[in-house]
């Protein structure tokens, strides 16, 4: 039997709200990742066939919960060498749950499921990969597709970092306090990192990966029902939901880059917006405020400025000088260095971007040249903001980015 | 329970500077890192320097190269070692972070078990 096109899309619907929660709540049973990973597609692939032959149940979360649970019972009960020889998570409460735990606690599993991918002791590169593959429920090809790799690449960091999770014994549990605020702030880098990834596509004839921005909009959405009270977790949402509310006016009819101070501000979704200030005024009221926080204040200015005009620069860089001091990354040293000629004129800026140019990390890094040539070309120095832009070009390779670098270079031609 | 190997990596150079106070120094520090963990604790030694090791390998036709010299040259080298027992690796961790380390760092492994 065919599966209907509705069950079809309640299926890919569930899988991309409820992946994390059946998996958490299949892993409460197994104690074993890779086991309960099998027993979730069974029931995934179940619910194609059951659906169309029944009826789309009320909740497809619980219902595939329930299958996915009562598959790995099954496998277990019927294989107990397999039961024995499967190597089990290792966590602090894992035991003492019944079988139908409370949604609290599959809540708590998903935290567990989340923090076991972003464990510091794995590579930055395992950490999203597993992040995806797990929490998201993203298929290795997915995944590899998403990161430019092959899939055996793919498959085989994957299943590296699997492996370390059980001979290490990186704990499924929650950190517990006092390691708390440093183990999400490594889960809110993979998230962001999946954003920026999407958002800015790093290579490739598109600006933007609609896919990688949606997961992380669903994890960011995902970690502050979590963790309602983390301010930062609030912050990267608000961060995601700024950036993501301008989209429409990002890219022109013609596949072209619009900039900021170009862009169509009609076309802003005012909904995120509203969302985002929401959250980022709440955030802001815990003190310290943390680097998303600061990020997501630094876009609530832009977002709520009518026109690029009207944008308070000197907001934008006070932001940026706080930013600076709890996150002392030459990235954003260079974001407010922009900043700063926008608030101060092109001379100023030039002087702090000339600043930076020594920084190791920034040598080769496209927007530092693109942002001496936009100060250069704004002081009508055209032969040297010829060359910024030559050296920006050597080093862009998203094809929209490059096409409004060479634009800009033509503009200057004699 | 697991347990792990925390293997110390230090700059010989570095112990070589700091002389007989930084020795002291240094056993102090073990000294409280072992008060304070002697529950986890299942051994641990220091190994003298680099330049008393003799490295060994086959020959792959039944006989054996001996060498003056550690297996490979690094900065910081393999200067001691702790057997711990912990819960998990967050355990493992907690402990390793109090292992004196000053003139470089640790390496955390676990210990395979065979079934």
């Amino acid at each position: 039997m065919r599966a209907h096109p509705a069950v079809v899309a309640a299926v890919a619907d569930a899988h991309r709200r409820e992946w994390a929660y059946v998996l958490a709540a299949t892993v409460r049973v197994t104690r074993n990742i890779d086991l309960a990973e099998e027993c979730v597609q069974h029931a995934y692939a179940q619910a194609l066939a059951k659906w169309t032959e029944n009826s789309i149940p009320a909740k497809p979360g619980a219902w595939l919960t329930t299958t996915s649970r009562r598959k790995a019972l099954d496998l277990l009960r019927r294989n107990a060498t397999l039961s024995r020889s499967l190597p089990r998570l290792v966590g602090d409460q894992l035991s003492d749950g019944p079988e139908d735990a409370e949604s609290q606690e599959i809540a708590d599993d998903r935290l567990r499921l989340i923090f076991t991918c972003c464990h510091p002791a794995l590579s930055q590169h395992a950490q999203v990969a597993l992040t995806l593959r797990l929490v998201c429920g993203l298929t290795t090809t997915e995944v590899a597709r998403a990161f430019l790799l092959s899939e055996s690449t793919m498959a085989a960091r994957i299943t590296r970092a699997k492996k370390k999770i059980a001979a290490a014994g990186i704990p499924y549990q929650i950190p517990q306090a006092s390691e708390l605020s440093a183990r999400v702030d490594a889960v809110l880098t993979v998230v962001h990192l999946l954003f920026t990834t999407g958002h800015t596509a790093p290579s490739g004839g598109e600006l933007v990966r609609r896919d990688l921005v949606e997961r992380s909009l669903d994890l960011a959405r995902m970690l502050h029902s979590l963790l309602p009270d983390d301010a930062d977790v609030a912050g990267l949402l608000a961060l995601v939901l700024f950036t993501d509310a301008r989209r429409a006016s990002r890219v022109g009819g013609d596949g072209r880059l619009v900039l900021l101070a170009k862009q169509d501000r009609s076309c802003w979704d005012p909904r995120a917006i509203r969302e985002g200030v929401e959250l980022v005024r709440k955030a802001l009221a815990r003190r310290p405020p943390g680097r998303f926080t600061l990020m997501a204040a630094i876009a609530a200015v832009h977002c709520q400025a009518q026109t690029w005009e009207e944008t308070d620069w000197c907001e934008i860089v006070a932001l940026y000088d706080v930013l600076v001091q709890i996150w002392p990354s030459p990235v954003v040293a260079l974001n407010r260095a922009v900043a700063v000629g926008l608030a101060l004129g092109p001379e100023k800026g030039l002087e702090e971007v000339e600043v930076l140019a020594t920084e190791p990390q920034l040598v080769g890094y496209s927007y530092l040249a693109a942002a001496r040539a936009d100060f250069l070309r704004r002081l009508g120095r055209k032969a040297d903001a010829r060359t910024s832009y030559e050296e920006a070009l050597m080093f862009t390779e998203n094809a929209v980015e490059r096409e409004f670098l060479a634009s800009r270079l033509a503009e200057l031609a004699d | 329970m697991a347990q792990y190997l925390v293997l110390i990596y230090e700059s010989e150079q570095a112990w070589a500077n700091a002389g007989q106070e930084g020795y002291e120094l240094a056993m102090k520090e073990h000294t409280e890192f072992g008060e304070r963990n002697g529950s986890a604790l299942r051994g641990g030694n220091a190994l003298q320097p680099t330049t008393t090791a003799t490295s060994i390998r086959s020959d792959g036709a039944g006989g054996f190269t001996v060498t003056d010299g550690p297996f490979a040259e690094t900065k910081e080298a393999l200067g001691g070692y702790y057997l711990i027992e912990a819960d998990d690796l967050d355990k493992a961790i907690e402990i390793a972070k109090q292992v004196p380390a000053r003139y470089g760092g640790v390496e955390v492994r676990p210990i395979m078990v065979f079934d």
